[in-house]
């Protein structure tokens, strides 16, 4: 029995498999309706996330099969104090898969210890959300028909933003990959990232403030929000939230097949002017999302759907 | 000169950092045991200008080498029977250590579940890098 808790679980081979198996799921809907007949995938959600956790109830009714769960700790039994590892047994007893969100850090991993059913870390605070950037990578592939030699642009929020994070390591196992880090200094990405993934694997990169430079150049621009809730002082969050507007006239500064990606939900980073134009491309993001969560549904549950 | 007799059983960690053989002897729960321990500080050294000694006198496994390991590889491990220094043993950093440090991370899971083993991972042997198992949050020495 398999759990995903960080998107480097699966190896490059294993994800190109999940990538191939959402695609035939996204253009042979009909094969998979009844996939999942009968199974019940838990959605434990301890802190509201209503779009992870819609996806996920998505793509698992678009199988045939049938979802049940809670959308907050208050609602679940954690209020009256029992442990991730006391309900991941109890959950066991009633679903078939489980996709755990929680603001505590490594909490899909103790449930994933103690489950016998399989967990997917669907976020754990700041630390990982690994079917986002499974859906980020299933993204890329379908815009650029590969996910090597590209040079991606990560804007916004590098500091915190765990996606970004995930992004980099993820995508550094590929070939000729670049990176263009677009942030202020105040949010570039933690060391850790440059020096265990960047440096350590000798992968290019370039840190650079003004989003105007590095727009002629890049594959995908990867925006990111700036999360209220990091700043500790409203006058800074303010400053920050400003920094990069993506609009039309900045577009225009971009190659035709520069596509624009955001794990949403955006605030005011992506002008709303630019939905129209062909390169952005987040809503398609979101909706792939649904396709690679059915991919993993099926993959973890280990149902083959024949031809 | 102080003179401090030999150990008959037990072992005998030469090559501790000057000044850190108590951390030592608390960090390897010694303070839970009645062993009889000499802690001898600010040795003189040839290698290391000045050096701490632990002699514990104790049954042979007592002492946990993983975490004496983690502690610090360069000390030097005999291990002492019948009064004489039967084996030196090569310390190395553990691939895992088990409840011997905390997370201190406020947003790891290990925060608010107590009943939790706290374990730190090798993740980066050259720089000796530990990271917490659940959260990755990176631990550093004081």
């Amino acid at each position: 029995m398999r759990h995903l808790m960080n998107p480097l679980d699966f190896s490059v081979g294993e994800l190109d498999d999940l990538m191939n198996l959402a695609s035939d799921i996204e253009q042979n809907p009909d094969k998979y309706a009844h996939a999942c007949d009968r199974k019940k995938l838990a959605t434990l959600f301890y802190e509201p996330s209503t779009r992870t956790r819609l996806s996920f109830e998505a793509a698992m009714l678009n199988l045939g099969g049938s979802v049940l769960g809670f959308s907050e700790a208050s609602s679940s039994s954690a209020s009256k104090g029992e442990s991730v590892s006391d309900t991941i047994r109890v959950i066991g007893c009633y679903a078939d898969i489980v996709a755990m969100r929680h603001p505590k850090e490594g909490a899909p991993l103790v449930a994933s210890i103690h489950s016998k059913v399989p967990v997917i870390n669907a976020g754990d605070g700041g630390h990982q959300h690994p079917t986002q950037t499974l859906a980020d990578l299933y993204t890329i592939r379908k815009l650029h028909g590969r996910l090597s030699n590209l040079t991606i642009g990560l804007c916004g929020d590098l500091k915190f933003g765990r996606t970004v994070h995930s992004l980099i390591e993820a995508l550094s196992r590929y070939e000729g990959i670049k990176f263009v880090l677009i942030s202020p200094k105040e949010l570039r990405v933690p060391e850790y990232i440059r020096e265990e993934v960047l440096e350590k694997k000798g992968i290019p990169y370039q840190e650079v403030e003004k989003m105007e430079d590095a727009m002629p150049n890049l594959d995908i621009l990867y925006m990111t929000r700036i999360q209220r809730e990091r700043f500790f002082n409203e006058d800074e969050y303010l400053r920050m939230k400003g920094f990069y507007i993506l609009d039309k006239e900045k577009m225009e500064l971009a190659k035709p097949d520069t596509y624009v990606l955001h794990p949403l939900p955006r605030v005011n980073e992506i002008s709303v002017d630019v939905d129209d134009d062909p390169r952005a491309r987040y809503f398609e993001q979101a909706q792939n999302a649904v396709y690679m969560r059915m991919a993993l549904i099926l993959t973890l549950l280990e149902i083959n759907v024949e031809a | 000169m102080l003179n401090i007799s030999g150990i008959n059983e037990g072992y005998v960690l030469d090559h501790v950092k000057a000044g850190t053989a108590l951390k030592v002897f608390h960090d390897l729960g010694l303070d839970k045991h009645d062993y009889t321990v000499a802690i001898i500080m600010n040795v003189k050294s040839n290698k290391m200008g000045k050096k701490d000694i632990l002699k514990i006198e104790c049954p042979r496994g007592a002492i946990d080498l993983d975490v004496l390991g983690f502690i610090d590889h360069n000390i030097s491990v005999n291990i002492v029977k019948d009064g004489f220094i039967i084996e030196k043993r090569k310390l190395t950093l553990p691939a895992e250590v088990h409840n011997v440090i905390k997370c201190e991370n406020p947003r790891c899971i290990t925060t608010i579940e107590q009943e939790l083993e706290h374990v730190f991972i090798l993740t980066d042997p050259e720089k000796e890098v530990y990271r917490c198992k659940y959260c990755e949050e990176k631990y550093i020495r004081k």
